[in-house]
């Protein structure tokens, strides 16, 4: 009898994924009979809310994939440094106590980041590089750099604190000293740890949504350029979602649309992670 | 310049490097912090706390949204902490491990990794439409505990992992039965890190903004919410909608409101640390 209830909670989450599935198709199924796969592909233009209505979804994935590269820029470097000087140089007494206020980064609401980033990091920005339009894709992937340090670094670095200590004590009886150690013998050897970091922190980046509706803008445009107002998928969702959208129609079907591609990106770089994970857990034991 | 000189030097270098990577972050958290604080800490007062949102905004406050924070946290609390230790405990003690069991675990890593937004649409669609809850609390509610679930189900697991099988062993050999093992001996043992992983949960949930944007809850809210089944507005929802405004006078309040919530954040997520180490010297196996 317990063992059914318990069961039965365990089901809740294959419940959750076919809710998702379900809500994600039987809205956006609709809406691929009326506008056609290839011009949502291929069209450049992303226009659904005017009257001259086109239906590509490339400018809102050229705005994610902008702020998600911005962010891999800050996070990726910063992280695993991060990782090697925790595994490899700092004391263990640092090394606990350090871990715990790193992920405070992690925990801060990302509607305040987003306020830091139109606030703070724009201004400071603009003074930088004239002509900065005040909505830009440059500040908020740099705010979501900050943002997702930890998920890179503390992943990182369980990885290469997993590496046993007899591959680090052959590396240093021939004669090499703790960098040579740390980025030739480590860092290979936990380098699948560390690329699930990265996919990990990929995935999170282009999920993330209140950074980049406050400080990205909201206009979609076919374009890389860091410094002009974009929108990102996630962005476009809320934007719909505040407005005053008809429930069935055109319009209100397209949020679904964009939600579908972003669940189909997220969905398969967390598999490749959870797949490389699972193949590599057990190298070293 | 000798070989071993110059190892020495690059591993003094590179020890800075990692010292200043490891507080890069925390840097510019603490930065961005005095900074709102700065602009902020002067706007709040007694009224501020209680009173509704005006077109004025040295009149508004943030009645309305702290007790639908509060409103928002109790009810995910009550939904998501029994299903999610109950499957905790389900994967723990009684899933057989076979292929069933394995794509559960599979569904739980992905359901992690789904965007926020996502979860959105979902509320939105089966709760809102489908249950007819509409943009209520209760919609909120049970969107926001589908979020979390999958990081109370993870962390209870590792806090069952980690009680030994003696104590187990002991117990059944007193002819205690599996459940009473369960319910009497291996969850409180465990409940430090229950707690820890439910808390952090928690405080994700009273931060999230984009899934309640998309089910609807509002922006402005003249009431205060008295049954779970009312509109609703929350902290990070009020930020959101002052950020976007262009007057200066409202960026002054959502930076008075943000440290209100960062200040929830930080207690809660203290609240976990501590109870995390306190469990951790008690329960030395």
């Amino acid at each position: 009898m317990i063992e059914l209830i318990l069961k039965f909670s365990a089901f809740v989450s294959i419940g959750t994924t076919m809710g998702i599935l379900y809500v994600l198709l039987s809205e956006s199924i609709p809406f691929f009979r009326e506008v056609s796969l290839i011009d949502f592909l291929t069209d450049t233009q992303w226009t659904p809310l005017f009257t001259n209505k086109h239906f590509g979804i490339l400018p809102l994935i050229t705005g994610t994939l902008t702020v998600t590269l911005i962010a891999l820029l800050v996070a990726v470097p910063l992280g695993i440094i991060i990782a090697v000087f925790l595994s490899e140089y700092a004391s263990p007494k640092f090394r606990r106590s350090i871990k715990p206020i790193l992920e405070i980064l992690a925990a801060i609401p990302t509607v305040v980041y987003g306020f830091f980033a139109l606030m703070t990091v724009t201004p400071i920005l603009q003074t930088i590089i004239p002509g900065l339009s005040g909505f830009n894709a440059l500040s908020a992937g740099i705010v979501m750099g900050i943002m997702i340090i930890p998920m890179v670094s503390s992943l990182s670095e369980d990885a290469m604190y997993a590496v046993p200590k007899s591959l680090r004590e052959a590396s240093y009886a021939m004669g090499a000293n703790k960098f040579q150690t740390a980025f030739k013998v480590v860092i290979p050897a936990a380098f699948s740890g560390i690329i699930v970091s990265i996919i990990l922190a990929i995935a999170r980046a282009i999920g993330e949504t209140m950074i980049v509706a406050i400080a990205a803008g909201q206009q979609p445009r076919f374009t890389m350029d860091p410094t002009v107002p974009i929108q990102t998928l996630t962005a476009y969702i809320v934007q719909v979602s505040l407005g005053d959208i008809q429930h069935g129609s055109l319009e209100y079907k397209t949020i679904y649309a964009a939600g579908i591609m972003l669940f189909a990106i997220t969905f398969l770089l967390n598999s490749i992670s959870f797949y490389l994970r699972k193949k590599y857990q057990e190298k070293y034991i | 310049m000798k070989r071993s000189v110059r190892n020495k030097i690059y591993d003094k270098v590179f020890e800075i490097i990692g010292y200043t990577a490891t507080f890069f972050g925390l840097i510019i958290l603490l930065y961005f912090i005095t900074d709102i604080v700065y602009e902020g800490w002067n706007r709040i007062d007694y009224d501020f706390l209680t009173s509704y949102t005006s077109r004025k905004a040295e009149k508004s406050g943030i009645f309305p949204a702290w007790v639908g924070s509060v409103w928002i946290l109790a009810l995910t609390l009550i939904i998501s902490v029994p299903i999610g230790i109950a499957s905790g405990i389900y994967f723990e003690e009684y899933a057989k491990k076979n292929k069933i069991t394995y794509m559960l675990e599979v569904n739980i890593a992905n359901l992690a990794g789904v965007p926020s937004i996502i979860y959105g649409l979902l509320g939105l669609e089966i709760f809102g439409r489908m249950f007819g809850f509409g943009s209520s609390i209760l919609t909120g509610s049970l969107t926001l505990a589908l979020l979390i679930l999958p990081i109370i189900i993870v962390s209870t697991r590792e806090a069952l992992k980690a009680v030994p099988q003696s104590l187990r062993d002991a117990s059944f050999a007193l002819g205690a039965s599996k459940w009473q093992t369960i319910w009497l001996q291996i969850l409180p043992s465990s409940m430090g890190g229950v707690l820890t992983g439910t808390i952090l949960a928690l405080s994700r949930a009273v931060g999230e903004t984009a899934p309640l944007i998309v089910i609807g809850a509002l922006a402005y809210v003249p009431f205060i919410p008295s049954s779970p089944m009312d509109e609703f507005t929350v902290l990070p929802m009020q930020i959101f909608e002052w950020t976007s405004r262009p007057q200066h006078e409202f960026l002054i309040n959502a930076a008075a409101a943000i440290i209100v919530l960062l200040c929830i954040t930080f207690l809660m997520n203290g609240i976990a640390i501590y109870l995390r180490n306190k469990w951790q010297k008690k329960n030395q196996w």
